[in-house]
């Protein structure tokens, strides 16, 4: 019999105060699977400890919000009845360990939290970080979470439709991968987790639960060491096939009333979901543990309860209608069992071979979660960029730049995610800067988008956490959709260290100033902290993840050029080089102050854009971000197969530099474009013209072959593989 | 007019693709049909087996469909002369169930592929294909892990030598298939299975309506 004791406590990843505070609520030494309960719910993965306070400051609210965080995912109103509900969740812990099963897994847990809501998934996307390319570990890890991503997706049927990847030594060992869906549902059929009904019966749906995943949630609320290795049994398993049955099963039972609540098992599985579900609807459950599905034999309480098995869903149904869900669940060959009754006791009571394993009052579970308000030192601003050397040409530094890891096609990678399959991709990857899908039956469209610029938020988090914010609504403005809200997936280092709290700290209030000044509400979210191998921290990555909406699909434009355009720069160019990846990859110099950010000016200039292309008057439309004018202009050359000759007379500050608010316009009438602009004070200037030929040719008249930058471009990853 | 019924195993994903390229090009709405089902809808002209990873593709890709028992009604039907259309793993379920030769293997590279790609039209004068031209070249996704066409070489030899290589791939050869071969006819032209994904590309919004001949030449069989 293991002794329950403070050490045990400590071994969970409870603190002696916090273990201190189990006793008081227990009035007695807890049982195993009591101090599990405990211990996974008030991880930091699951109680949110050292971010709860930071988060309650980001704005959640706009009119066209119908549920904010604290459900499963957040809902917004995109028009004629129909809601997009969406999440990005990480899943970096375990696909450092593991990298197959971790990204799959990380796409499948993100999925269930999407249609556990009432939605049909209908796009995902990923955002990916991943350590110095030149390690041998580095390309494995890729490898891995690349397949792992695609194994999932592919046979689940949700196209795969964008993403992002940069790479950075500061990645080595803690790779990061965030998942995201998007579905759709009615906005008269979304399900909540809220329990109700005493007596309803409690029900287990899906696959059967292993000893897969037992403590995954504190493994992820922790630094890794060199014996990471040993934490594989803790990575979960992940069946895609079974996860299909349980999409469509669910989606046909939510055309029933049978279901009172639903909520998918994730993290720290059958109790966080008994736990949530109970404790949002101020009711008590009580478990039968001998009638869970077991997919192995011998299965201690404590074992059952902390499983992270995958594929499964907890339901509280209306009585009366729970052997017609049956009949709907066993016809998809999924396991259905009825595990437990709502009670009235506000408790939590745990039975197995009719021993009570555990009776844990809801209410302190709950209230007492530890917060902390952890103690940080904001990041000190940098210096000023000094003076920097322009040791290559401009025709060299583009080619480098163009073939460097963060800026060279994801071609590889993309072509192994099925991004048609649901025959609603309008624009799929590298066509725009957002991905555009159809909505089933009507001319609606989603624009959806992942985005963060690392590099910047280690410089200065607020700067980097507005950017990141900022880059998400121009990415979709650029495509003509109307930005509705986002989803945000904070990974940082350990918040008991003062600097990173501070990283932490200053992202959020850069996030919500971007938010507020572009109406853009955060929706829903998730923290991934003690993202450190051996002490060193990861970049503060806050990856956003944004949905727009288009009110005719065929308005979307993409980045591609057609040739006798003219190109005009939206936006003011200053030729900021701090932070930039030209700096980087040219100079090797990390160094000087990202760029400004001007919220107003962001918000102004995106407006104008969209109206020009929602007027019809826009042929082609790209952001300006990393790699800055020039890579964009080379973006767009190479995704239309078109020539380009530059008219503007200027150095690498102005064709590298990474100011932000900016966008390249592809237009036929460019007078009628800059007199609009004219009109509204908003900078405009035109840079040159698209034509026929093979030819990116610059104001010197330095032509450079569009083979050779498509051959630098596409060649990193297959040469990588190859 | 053709009427049509797309059958539904666990784990096929492209069903509603398969739905909207129909209802487009037939002007109504195809059943759909349960795997466990013994029999196909009264009047059924034309099965379709959409793609996907049918049981998860855990055994062979297509074995374990190839035994459910709505393919002992698809055998009988294929046998009266009944049209059948097998896409992707559809096609792989064919091969399983032996209504056509051949197998389908994991791609030479290993690796899933999901992009467009150009397929070379063989004979036209079948109910799938006369809407083009012989030797016609046309876009058409394609999405699998393994659509590695194979058989024996005097298989390979009477495909070719009866005239019943439906598609090749026409911009390089990208999962391994042997003599290029992306879709098969059985011997009396009225069963095709094929890996790409023309139901995938039948409206403008969508990239283009390279795929919309076939559907149209079935809608008006």
């Amino acid at each position: 019999m293991t002794e329950i004791n403070a050490a045990l406590a400590k071994s969970f990843g409870l603190n002696a105060e916090e273990y201190g505070k189990v006793l008081d609520i227990m009035g007695r030494t807890p049982s195993l699977t009591e101090l599990g309960i405990f211990s996974v719910m008030w991880s930091e993965h699951c109680s949110y400890k050292s971010s709860r306070v930071w988060l309650k400051e980001l704005p959640t609210k706009a009119p066209w919000v119908i549920h904010g965080p604290g459900e499963n995912a957040g809902v917004i109103d995109i028009g004629e009845g129909m809601a997009a509900i969406f999440k990005m969740e990480s899943h970096n812990h375990p696909s450092f360990i593991e990298p197959y099963q971790g990204a799959a897994t990380g796409v499948g847990g993100i999925l269930r939290d999407v249609f556990t809501m009432g939605a049909r998934p209908i796009a995902n996307l990923n955002a990916l970080r991943f350590g110095d390319p030149a390690l041998p570990v580095t390309k494995r890890v890729v490898d891995g979470v690349v397949r792992g991503i695609g194994g999932y997706g592919n046979c689940v049927g949700v196209p795969t439709v964008g993403g992002e990847v940069n790479f950075h030594p500061a990645y080595n060992g803690n790779p990061l991968v965030n998942a995201m869906t998007v579905g759709i549902a009615a906005q008269d059929k979304i399900f909540l987790s809220a329990a109700a009904g005493i007596g309803n019966p409690v029900v287990y749906v899906g696959s059967k639960t292993g000893r897969d995943g037992i403590h995954g949630a504190t493994m992820a609320s922790t630094e890794f060491d060199a014996a990471s290795e040993d934490k594989r049994p803790t990575v979960q398993v992940g069946d895609p096939f079974t996860e299909k049955l349980l999409i469509e099963a669910c989606l046909e039972l939510m055309q029933t009333d049978a279901i009172v609540a639903i909520q998918d098992m994730g993290a720290a599985g059958l109790t966080s979901s008994s736990v949530e579900m109970a404790g949002k609807g101020g009711v008590g459950i009580e478990l039968d543990l001998d009638h869970v599905p077991q997919r192995e034999t011998g299965m201690s309480a404590y074992e059952m309860m902390l499983s992270e098995s995958q594929e499964r869903m907890l339901l509280v149904l209306k009585p009366e209608r729970s052997e017609m869900a049956r009949a709907i669940i066993e016809k998809w060959d999924l396991d259905y069992a009825i595990i437990g009754h709502i009670t009235d006791t506000g408790r939590i009571v745990v039975k197995h071979k009719g021993i009570v394993e555990a009776d844990i009052a809801l209410d302190p579970l709950a209230e007492a979660a530890p917060l902390y308000r952890r103690p940080y030192v904001e990041t000190a601003k940098p210096a000023p960029l000094g003076k920097v050397e322009h040791p290559i040409t401009l025709a060299d530094a583009l080619e480098k730049l163009i073939g460097c890891p963060d800026l060279c096609s994801r071609r590889w990678i993309f072509d192994q995610y099925d991004s048609t399959v649901g025959g609603q991709t309008v624009k799929r990857p590298a066509q725009a800067d957002a991905a555009i899908i159809r909505l089933e039956g009507t001319k609606r469209a989603l624009a959806i988008t992942v985005d963060c610029t690392p590099r910047y938020c280690v410089a200065d988090p607020e700067a980097g956490g507005a950017q990141a914010v900022a880059e998400t609504w121009r990415n979709i403005t650029a495509t003509g959709a109307r930005p509705l809200a986002i989803t945000d997936n904070m990974n940082f280092g350990n918040p008991e260290k003062p600097e990173i709290m501070g990283q932490f700290v200053g992202a959020i209030k850069g996030m919500s100033a971007a938010c507020i000044a572009l109406d853009f509400p955060v929706v829903s979210g998730n923290v991934s902290l003690y993202n450190e191998t051996e002490g060193r921290p990861i970049l503060p990555t806050p990856a956003i993840g944004a949905v727009g909406v288009l009110e005719d699909a065929a308005q979307a434009v993409g980045y591609g050029l057609t040739s006798g355009l003219t190109l005009v720069v939206i936006g003011e160019t200053r030729g900021e080089l701090g932070r930039s990846l030209y700096l980087r990859e040219i100079l090797g110099r990390e160094d000087g102050a990202p760029p400004a950010m001007d919220l107003a000016a962001e918000r102004k200039n995106g407006d104008f854009v969209r109206a020009q292309i929602l007027s019809g008057h826009v042929s082609a439309c790209h952001d300006i971000a990393d790699g800055g004018l020039l890579v964009a202009i080379t973006e767009m050359a190479l995704a239309g197969g078109t020539g380009v000759d530059l008219t503007l007379d200027a150095g690498p500050e102005i064709w590298f530099g990474e100011d932000q608010a900016r966008y390249i316009l592809a237009v036929q009438n460019a007078p009628a474009l800059l007199a609009a602009a004219a009109a509204a004070a908003i900078p405009a200037t035109q840079i040159g013209t698209s034509v026929n030929g093979n030819k990116l040719t610059l104001h010197n008249a330095v032509a450079i072959s569009l083979t050779q930058l498509r051959e630098a471009h596409e060649g990193f990853f297959p040469a990588w593989f190859a | 007019m053709m009427k049509a019924a797309i059958l539904l195993f666990p784990g096929i994903n492209r069903e509603r693709d398969m739905q909207l390229a129909v209802r487009q090009s037939f002007g109504h709405e195809p059943a759909i049909v349960w795997h466990k089902e013994t029999g196909l809808p009264a009047g059924t002209d034309l099965v379709i087996i959409p793609g996907g990873f049918s049981f998860g593709d855990y055994l062979r890709c297509g074995a374990m469909a190839a035994q459910s028992p709505i393919m002992q009604a698809v055998k009988t039907h294929a046998a009266r002369g009944g049209y059948v259309l097998g896409v992707c793993n559809g096609f792989q379920i064919l091969t399983e169930a032996g209504i056509l030769p051949g197998a389908l293997l994991r791609n030479a590279g290993l690796r899933f592929l999901s992009m467009d790609t150009m397929l070379r039209v063989g004979r036209t004068d079948t109910v799938f294909t006369n809407k083009w031209a012989e030797g016609d070249v046309f876009r058409a996704p394609m999405a699998h892990g393994d659509g590695n066409f194979t058989a024996d070489s005097a298989t390979l030899d009477r495909l070719e030598g009866e005239n019943l290589v439906a598609f090749r791939y026409a911009d390089g050869n990208r999962n391994g298939s042997a003599r290029d071969i992306a879709g098969i006819f059985a011997p009396n032209l009225r069963v095709l299975g094929l890996m790409p994904h023309p139901e995938n590309l039948v409206d403008p919004l969508m990239g283009g309506t390279d795929g919309k001949p076939l559907f149209d030449a079935l809608a008006a069989a």
